[in-house]
């Protein structure tokens, strides 16, 4: 069904809307669903401090169970966020529910009739498909199931290929204990018809095994069009990634038809590839998006943006080198910028191909070059998305990132990468303009945030603390804790 | 390297107080066609340094565009095209972009600026 094709008894003021998750990165599934919202409209604009949807689970359910139910102010918007989302496997005008079949057909028959009969006219076609979590069922009881639903008058034909109405039958079952932790999903039965889902045929399209000119540290397709939802790429809208590598997150948004940007301190990177069919561009070629409108080699410590150019991006993001699988890098030399030795006069006849020397790139450093030039970039609203990296061992840090008077953080969505660490995909919004008096209070934020973070963001700590042997590392986090954590039920939610 | 990039782009090296704009030097321009987008074009009209632009595009040889510029030329689509051909079709493929003050040279490498200081220029 084409977005926008809405039966007249819509309600004005919005409805509930069950929304069915893939059981994937399930930090960043509602995020995702509320950044769409407000990219197709579903936030006026007289509310503008309103930046969260309201949000239900059904009974008995965990928070991170895949059944959610949101509110959308009309049909069309549900439609084009869950056909737009890379986590919603399908957004579904609920028609009844219960923990058993009788239940379910109890509150089917008690579902107003104009909201039913449109979808079961003569002449329409429909498809009824039976859907489980947390268990299997053969073809046979799929069919039992279906022929259960005779109760409803269904006046079209069956069209198992290119329906008009889909249907879905939905259950879940007891998921089990969970480490001593609540349950998933109770057993719930759901019946509705589907307004929008996820178009998943993306991620094998331009997952980066087929990808041409690759990088070690290529973000994965998923994850890139996780980042370009929340960053509301959209056509029209120019996109920059300070980081840009292989180009790998702009292809994200150049497929939502953005306009991109990129730049790198490594040409390598950025130019050569391997040859000329296998480069940054390559990579757009490849799927027949756009070129970037720009690459260029340049320092994110030395920006060379004009004096006075501001407010051209509408979206910045990126990851940043943090030290774990490639360490950032700066202009001028290490001994150069501790006033060790003075400054390398180059020879002129030189000039011309001499590489100049660079100097790692702390963490703080990058974090707080990123957040100024976003601050000095970004279009007011508009949104800056990056990784930013945390340590498992140490929770008290969990909740502090980095923070810019400009910016407000709208969501932080972690992913854990192994025992040691996670990254955090942080997404902020620009609230305020940039002035002097801000870049001041900015710099005074940072230096507190550097004075309590200094110990593990500085050069090299971090990739330590991932990459060293267990027992020394647990045996210092104990003693500068002060004692021996206790052990705690292991979650795997977030791993899937 | 697009017209766009050049006019957001400046000579950073220490101690220098006017890098913009760079000046072109245009060893190998080409063309390539870019499908028209009216809201970017209009969303970047109001960023952009004109001078600057209409400058950098005569010394790539294109000299279609006027003097003077304001937002209300938008509506003609005459205008239009060609700004989005100036703006978006136009490549410094090989070349350098010359800092106004110090006549230090970034080159300009397929399509690709080199903005990176030398160590004595951080």
């Amino acid at each position: 069904m084409e977005c926008g094709e809405v039966s007249e008894i819509e309600e004005s003021d919005g409805m509930w809307y069950l929304c069915v998750f893939y059981h994937r990165l399930l930090d960043y599934r509602k995020p995702e669903v509320e950044s769409l919202a407000r990219l197709f409209g579903a936030f006026d604009s007289d509310e503008e401090g309103r930046d969260h949807l309201r949000w239900k689970i059904p009974d008995d359910h965990h928070p991170d169970s895949p059944f959610h139910f949101v509110h959308l102010p009309s049909e069309e918007i549900a439609c084009r966020v869950a056909n737009r989302s890379i986590l919603v496997k399908g957004m579904y005008e609920l028609w009844g529910e219960g923990s058993s079949y009788e239940e379910l057909e109890e509150a089917i028959r008690s579902y107003p009739d104009e909201r039913k009969l449109p979808y079961l006219a003569p002449g329409s076609t429909f498809r009824i498909t039976v859907d489980c979590f947390g268990k299997v069922i053969t073809f046979q009881e799929q069919n039992d199931r279906i022929q259960s639903l005779s109760y409803i008058p269904f006046g079209g034909r069956v069209n198992l290929k290119n329906p008009e109405h889909k249907f879905w039958l939905i259950e879940t079952d007891d998921y089990g204990l969970n480490n001593g932790l609540p349950p998933v999903v109770k057993r719930r039965i759901f019946f509705g018809r589907e307004v929008g889902g996820a178009d998943r045929k993306l991620l094998p399209t331009y997952q980066l095994k087929s990808r041409k000119y690759l990088g070690p540290t290529a973000m994965d397709a998923e994850m890139a069009f996780l980042m370009a939802n929340q960053a509301l790429a959209n056509p029209g809208k120019l996109v920059f990634d300070p980081f840009v590598g292989t180009g790998s997150i702009l292809v994200a948004a150049a497929h939502f038809g953005a306009m991109t940007m990129g730049a790198d301190i490594d040409i390598r990177v950025v130019r050569d590839g391997k040859g000329p069919d296998c480069n940054v561009w390559s990579n757009f070629k490849q799927y027949g998006l756009p070129m970037p409108v720009g690459l260029l080699r340049a320092d994110n410590n030395l920006p060379p943006w004009r004096p006075g150019l501001k407010e051209v991006f509408d979206a910045i993001i990126c990851d940043p080198p943090y030290g774990v699988r490639a360490g950032g890098r700066k202009s001028g030399g290490r001994k150069l910028l501790k006033g060790v030795v003075d400054p390398y006069t180059v020879p002129d006849d030189k000039r011309t191909d001499h590489i100049p020397s660079t100097a790692p790139y702390s963490l703080v450093e990058c974090v707080h070059d990123l957040l100024d030039l976003a601050a000095k970039m970004l279009i007011t609203n508009g949104r800056l998305v990056f990784f930013y990296p945390v340590l498992r061992e140490d929770e008290s840090q969990l909740s502090q990132y980095p923070e810019h008077p400009c910016f407000k953080l709208i969501s932080a969505t972690e992913q854990i990468l192994s025992s040691r660490y996670s990254r955090v995909l942080l997404t902020m919004v620009k609230v305020s303009t940039y002035s002097e008096e801000i870049e001041l209070a900015a710099r005074v934020r940072h230096m507190e945030f550097r004075e309590n973070h200094l110990k593990w963001l500085e050069d090299g700590n971090l990739h330590t603390a991932v990459f060293s042997p267990a027992d020394a590392l647990s045996t210092a986090a104990a003693s500068a804790v002060g004692k021996i954590k206790e052990s705690k039920p292991k979650y795997r939610g977030k791993y899937v | 390297m697009r017209l766009l990039t050049h006019n957001m782009l400046s000579s950073n090296i220490k101690g220098v107080a006017n890098g913009f704009p760079l000046r072109i030097v245009a060893e190998k321009v080409i063309e390539k066609p870019v499908e028209m987008n009216h809201d970017f074009l209009k969303n970047m009209f109001a960023k952009l340094d004109w001078k600057a632009f209409v400058d950098a595009s005569r010394s790539l040889g294109y000299v279609e565009l006027p003097d003077e510029a304001d937002a209300s030329m938008l509506e003609s689509s005459e205008f239009l095209n060609k700004f989005h051909h100036a703006l978006l079709e136009l490549h410094l493929e090989e070349g350098a972009l010359v800092c106004p003050e110090t006549g230090r040279k970034f080159p300009v490498n397929k399509g690709i600026p080199n903005m990176l200081l030398h160590e004595d220029e951080v």
